[in-house]
């Protein structure tokens, strides 16, 4: 599955990003294949928002359906 | 000299550069004002919208870099930071102690270079109020370089920043890096130019010509990797994170709370700019100063020089002077109110509130070809064109830079002209307001998804870090925005002047009449017009104002008043954005929109004069 699939609340396992030109930059913000990250917020129809620790990011739509991911954990 | 390529920023004999690094908001301008005191010099980038402030302390050069999350050129505040940053002899790297895992990224990557680093890890206050423990001296251990507690807000930890510069030492650089870098190393002079080809650095690549291996995506794991497991060994405990903080942030986020919030937000800057700032302070220093005091000074200075009647002296000071239109436009309208949007664009980006907008309205802007950021350049716009087109630069793709140039063009009436065709539609009542509105927004919306539609390419994805939500400090609101304001004065006014010179060469020549001629009876037969309505459509080539406040003087139905305005909106932009969207984009893109501002304003205005005249 993939990202713009993840719920509030899930722990989520990026196991892919087909996005060569985020792949780099999303490593910076701790977002790299192989991370296990929160999905913290979605907005309806916009972006997913996930956070690490006390880090949060905004990640469009069209580009969270490039991004591979396992649900880990489900929300509560 | 090496360093700071495109600035004229001169380093004397004996000085060393001390370069401030960090990522966004860290509060690097407090340790930059605590070093350098008043005397600070800004350098703009050329092409950029990016700034550098520079200053002396004892026998250093203190360079302030725009706040990036790593060396590289994935935009222009970091190919700007990426310049100054590898040409520095030392360097203060402020980090965000809240944000370890994200800050320590930039920190490792400069301590590869190989440079001397000491850290200042600031808002420690924030790591205690959320319950975090940090073991500072593991911190300092691990990265090979010395580690200062700080909370710059509140001046805590800056005596000792300053007294360690001295102790500022190359670190623990990686020793699979340290490997790799061998093979650059002696094809270049730093190791901070081996880093960057061993990271596939396009730019530097190009600049060395030395050709690259691929290898950045592993540099960059590796280098998480490492970061993460320092983040997790130093973090002795964790902390639950501010609650208060997190609701407002939801808030913000949501659209059911966020876009509420957001309305008030807009409409609370648009009463304070629109009525306080446009009425009040540019009465005062349009009318009163300027047009009151300043314009029959120097017209009286320069009828000493030059005859009243000579080409020179209408050139000089006429109705479109360069010494008399230019002056009053630019400090007497322009300064105020651009000053205001930069205050309140300062205070929503220190806030952390910007970010948080351009995530909420990601997705309608998405219909147009653009994403979330550029909700910057359109709230700009409101204020001023000029302003706003500059602002494009920093959107992702040429093919937005395009889109939002054309919207900007277009669509978006200025704070001047708002003011105009506000008072000309406030008296006829809700119905004709909502008429002009929906006329407005529906060419919005539809030359926005056509663009989408038919431009060639890919437009970039939003891909941004909320940061937290914080009360923003005044001080560096207020530097941002003198910071920001000079910078538009400095690129705009030769732009006003020359726009000045145009429009009085038209003038002269009669060419300006020919054109109110040729559109005579375009107004009259498609727009339902008096004929004299050319003539304020020509103003508003000079100033998009003037060419409304022409209308004021004619006799207008509410309806020829409707259209009037919705033409005079879509009609182009006015002279100075007209330069600046030549200077920004190709001659060829520059040339369609205008020309097709001009077929815009009159379909759109003769439809709408078919429908309801």
């Amino acid at each position: 599955m993939t990202l713009d699939m993840a719920k509030k609340g899930q722990k989520i396992y990026i196991k892919k990003i087909n996005d060569d030109k985020i792949k780099v930059q999303a490593i910076r913000l701790g977002i790299y294949e192989g991370a296990k990250i929160d999905c913290a917020l979605k907005i309806p129809f916009g972006p997913i928002i996930l956070s690490n620790r006390m880090q949060e990011i905004a990640v469009g739509r069209t580009l969270a359906k490039k991004i591979e991911i396992d649900i880990i954990k489900e929300g509560a | 000299m090496e360093c700071c390529r495109g600035l004229n920023i001169e380093i004397p004999k004996g000085y060393k550069k001390l370069v401030l690094a960090g990522n966004p908001n860290v509060g690097k301008s407090v340790f930059f004002n605590a070093l350098t005191g008043m005397y600070v010099d800004v350098s703009n980038f050329p092409g950029t919208t990016v700034d550098i402030s520079h200053g002396k302390y004892q026998d250093y050069v203190v360079l302030d870099t725009p706040g990036v999350y790593g060396v590289s050129s994935f935009n222009d505040e970091e190919r700007v930071a990426r310049d100054v940053i590898l040409y520095g002899d030392v360097i203060l790297n402020v980090v965000d102690a809240l944000h370890l895992e994200r800050d320590l990224f930039l920190t490792l990557q400069i301590i590869d270079m190989g440079k001397p680093v000491i850290v200042a890890l600031n808002m420690m206050d924030d790591v205690e109020r959320n319950g975090i423990k940090i073991d500072i001296n593991k911190l300092s251990e691990l990265l090979g370089v010395p580690v200062i507690p700080t909370v710059a807000v509140k001046g805590k930890g800056l005596e000792e920043v300053k007294e360690n510069i001295k102790n500022a030492r190359v670190g623990n650089i990686d020793a699979k890096i340290k490997e790799y870098l061998k093979e650059f190393n002696n094809k270049v002079e730093y190791q901070s130019e081996a880093l960057m080809l061993l990271e596939d650095d396009e730019t530097i690549s190009e600049r060395l010509n030395i050709k690259t291996l691929g290898k950045r995506e592993e540099i960059y794991r590796l280098r998480r990797e490492k970061v993460d497991k320092i983040a997790e060994s130093v973090i002795i405990k964790e902390g639950k994170g501010n609650r208060i903080r997190q609701k407002i942030s939801t808030l913000t986020l949501n659209p059911l709370t966020g876009i509420p919030i957001l309305i008030m937000v807009l409409y609370l800057i648009f009463k304070v700019i629109g009525v306080w700032v446009a009425g009040d302070v540019v009465g005062f220093t349009e009318e009163k100063i300027m047009a009151g005091y300043y314009e029959p000074f120097i017209r009286h200075l320069t009828a000493k020089f030059f005859a009243e009647e000579s080409l020179l002296y209408r050139l000089l000071v006429g109705e479109f002077g360069i010494l008399t239109l230019t002056p009053t436009y630019v400090i007497g309208l322009l300064t105020p109110l651009v000053i205001a949007f930069y205050f309140f664009m300062s205070l929503m980006e220190d806030s952390g509130y910007l970010p948080r907008i351009a995530a909420l309205v990601d997705r309608v802007l998405s219909f147009f070809g653009l994403n979330g950021r550029a909700i910057i350049p359109i709230i700009l716009g409101f204020g001023c064109i000029t302003m706003a087109t500059i602002t494009t630069r920093l959107l992702g793709t040429k093919r937005e830079k395009i889109i939002a140039t054309i919207l900007l063009g277009f669509t978006i009436p200025c704070s001047a002209q708002l003011g105009v065709i506000a008072g000309m539609i406030a008296p006829l009542g809700t119905k004709y307001i909502l008429i002009y509105s929906f006329t407005i927004i529906i060419v919005f919306a539809l030359t926005g998804t056509i663009l989408n539609r038919i431009l060639p390419g890919e437009s970039s994805e939003l891909f941004i870090d909320l940061p937290p939500m914080r009360l923003p400090k005044l001080t560096n609101v207020l530097k941002k925005t003198w910071t920001k304001t000079i910078m538009f004065l400095k690129e705009a006014t030769p732009l006003f002047a020359l726009g000045a010179l145009i429009i009085t060469l038209l003038e002269e020549t009669d060419i300006l009449y020919k054109i109110q001629d040729l559109f005579k009876p375009i107004t009259e037969s498609v727009l339902r017009l008096p004929k004299e309505t050319a003539n304020a459509f020509i103003m508003g080539i000079i100033r998009r104002d003037f060419g409304a406040a022409g209308l004021t003087e004619l006799s207008l139905t509410p309806e020829q008043t409707v259209v009037a305005l919705v033409t005079i909106t879509l009609f182009v932009p006015c002279i100075a954005s007209i330069i600046v969207i030549f200077k920004e984009r190709s001659k060829k893109e520059a040339g369609l929109i205008w020309l097709g501002s001009f077929i815009l304003a009159f379909l759109v205005g003769g439809i709408l004069a078919f429908l309801i005249v």
